[in-house]
């Protein structure tokens, strides 16, 4: 026991553990907060020095619900984000396939445009589309944001299911094809349990930007088509200090997509990699 | 059939994404040498390139790609630097690992207007936020964030955003690290400076390009934080070149100087593009 080596390497560990929980607290910390936050009453909320130990209240959130109504915007966000996304994974997955299988000579080039597409600042668009949707009476709905979350991720989706798909062996797939294994057949036997993980954390990915969307749902959408993204824009007014209120909001808004992100976050984190791990 | 095939799965995605590229791009050229104003929608006439002069001689222009560039090369300096730091750190296997992987990753998940209103009001308050009882406690004076360091707060949230994002990255990088290379060099004497200097940081270069990269295409455009909170101000001091068109297309109505502004925006875009092409082309070959 008095292996000073083991002694060292052993305070080592105990220093890794301590820093790693403080860093981890402290970037968890605002979310903490915002977490307190909504169970405390207006006036806890604004405490100075801040309460810790209190009388936890559920007052903020029938508040919020009368106030506005968090379900429609809720069902605005669910129907936008997981619409936009099976969309996107349906026009998306040919393409990557099609890239990944059947390069060609312009298989880089096609890539690498569709990026440079989604450098382009939304603002860029935003008078156009706007113009757009105004003529064809979609502002304020919910199509109107599914079809531009739609595209603004495309781009993102295809990339990302590339990289999945090209680490699949071919031989794999030509021996399915020497059997007598039709396209379909070949998708469904052999790539779709292959890529099953390569999906999952594109569709995740996708679920995530489309929930948490702000620029296309502040500028297009508002009281009736708004999602949840908005719903809390309409906080940040002056209108005093409701942080209460405020925090019960938010909560009541990113909680969802949180806690899936929670879940979800090793495959998610899997596949955000753009095959940069090997 | 081996040469439709390919071309007919590809068509959808090719397609949509050039008529989401081409019809806003013509229609913005359009807009942009034309008379335009959203409260006046009859008075349309030629104008030449006069939007695009008022836009480039308006003060706030200059003053909004500095600050785009800035919070851009600020948050991804901030997110690659303690982002590789963290995933050190917690590479190892310790007591609670898993637990704080998920408290790490939970500000990504967070909605961008969420995030400004709980910076906002909650941490950057001058009076009872936060970070001023931190200021107190120390026996400094609390810093009313927004009004003097604008830029500075867009940064912080942006950055706690991101952070996340780029942890995780290197965390699923530095997995896949040869250990018996690691233990090899520490037998060969190594220190642990060394072994950062020629083992952790090259592994880690084709992950720092993609989380530049995806950070690049997220943060040119930065948007949400800026609108809930400073709204570009105090003055333009934390206006980007996204919320410069945005206040000209609809808080001034101008929809024909909001259009000129944009072809500015997708031209600053092309040249990150070109920039990110060479960067990808080096470290990511498809």
């Amino acid at each position: 026991m008095h292996d000073p080596t083991l002694i060292r390497q052993n305070l080592m560990q105990w220093l890794r553990t301590l820093v790693a929980w403080l860093v981890a607290l402290l970037l968890f910390f605002p979310l903490g907060w915002l977490l307190l936050t909504a169970f405390k009453t207006e006036l806890q909320a604004i405490a100075v020095p801040p309460e810790w130990l209190f009388a936890p209240t559920l007052e903020n959130f029938h508040e919020v619900q009368e106030r506005s109504d968090y379900l429609l915007y809720a069902k605005n966000s669910v129907i936008t984000s997981v619409v936009s996304t099976l969309l996107g994974m349906l026009i998306a997955t040919p393409a990557a396939y099609a890239m990944a299988f059947f390069k060609g000579k312009h298989t880089k080039d096609i890539l690498m445009w569709m990026l440079s597409t989604k450098m382009m600042p939304a603002v860029g668009a935003l008078v156009p589309v706007y113009v757009l949707a105004q003529k064809s009476h979609l502002l304020d709905t919910q199509l109107a944001l599914i079809i531009v979350f739609t595209l603004s991720n495309l781009p993102i989706m295809v990339w990302m299911l590339f990289s999945q798909f090209k680490d699949i062996p071919h031989e794999i797939l030509e021996a399915a094809r020497m059997d007598g294994a039709g396209l379909w057949q070949e998708w469904r036997m052999v790539l779709l349990p292959l890529a099953m993980g390569g999906l999952a954390s594109t569709g995740l990915l996708c679920l995530v930007l489309s929930w948490n969307e702000a620029f296309w749902s502040l500028n297009l959408t508002a009281a009736k088509g708004g999602t949840l993204a908005t719903l809390i824009a309409s906080y940040s007014s002056p209108e005093g200090l409701f942080w209460a209120k405020l925090s019960a909001a938010s909560l009541m808004a990113i909680a969802p997509i949180v806690v899936f992100g929670w879940f979800s976050q090793k495959q998610l984190v899997q596949g955000l990699t753009f095959g940069a791990v090997k | 059939m081996n040469r439709i095939l390919p071309r007919l799965l590809l068509t959808p995605a090719v397609a949509t994404l050039f008529l989401w590229m081409l019809v806003p791009l013509l229609m913005t050229l359009y807009f942009s040498v034309i008379r335009f104003n959203l409260l006046q929608p009859d008075q349309i006439g030629f104008v030449g390139l006069a939007n695009f002069e008022y836009f480039v001689t308006d003060p706030s222009f200059v003053t909004a790609i500095g600050n785009t560039l800035l919070l851009l090369g600020s948050v991804i300096a901030i997110t690659v630097v303690l982002g590789i730091a963290i995933a050190l750190l917690i590479n190892e296997p310790f007591a609670g690992r898993g637990l704080v992987r998920i408290l790490l990753i939970s500000p990504f998940f967070v909605m961008p207007t969420v995030n400004a209103l709980l910076w906002k009001n909650m941490m950057m308050n001058p009076i009872y936020g936060v970070l001023a009882q931190v200021w107190l406690f120390f026996g400094a004076t609390p810093v009313d964030w927004l009004t003097d360091w604008p830029l500075l707060s867009i940064i912080t949230m942006v950055s706690w955003q991101w952070l996340p994002f780029a942890t995780l990255i290197f965390v699923t990088a530095l997995q896949s690290m040869d250990r018996e290379q690691l233990e090899a060099s520490r037998m060969d004497g190594a220190h642990y400076g060394q072994q950062l200097r020629y083992l952790y940081l090259p592994h880690l270069s084709r992950s720092v390009a993609v989380v530049v990269m995806i950070e690049l295409i997220f943060l040119l455009s930065v948007f949400a934080e800026i609108f809930t909170t400073t709204g570009g101000g105090p003055g333009d001091a934390s206006t980007n070149i996204a919320f410069l068109i945005f206040k000209q297309a609809l808080l001034n109505f101008d929809a024909g100087v909001a259009s000129a502004g944009a072809l500015f925006a997708v031209v600053l875009a092309n040249i990150a593009a070109v920039f990110l092409i060479r960067l990808v082309g080096k470290n990511l070959d498809p």
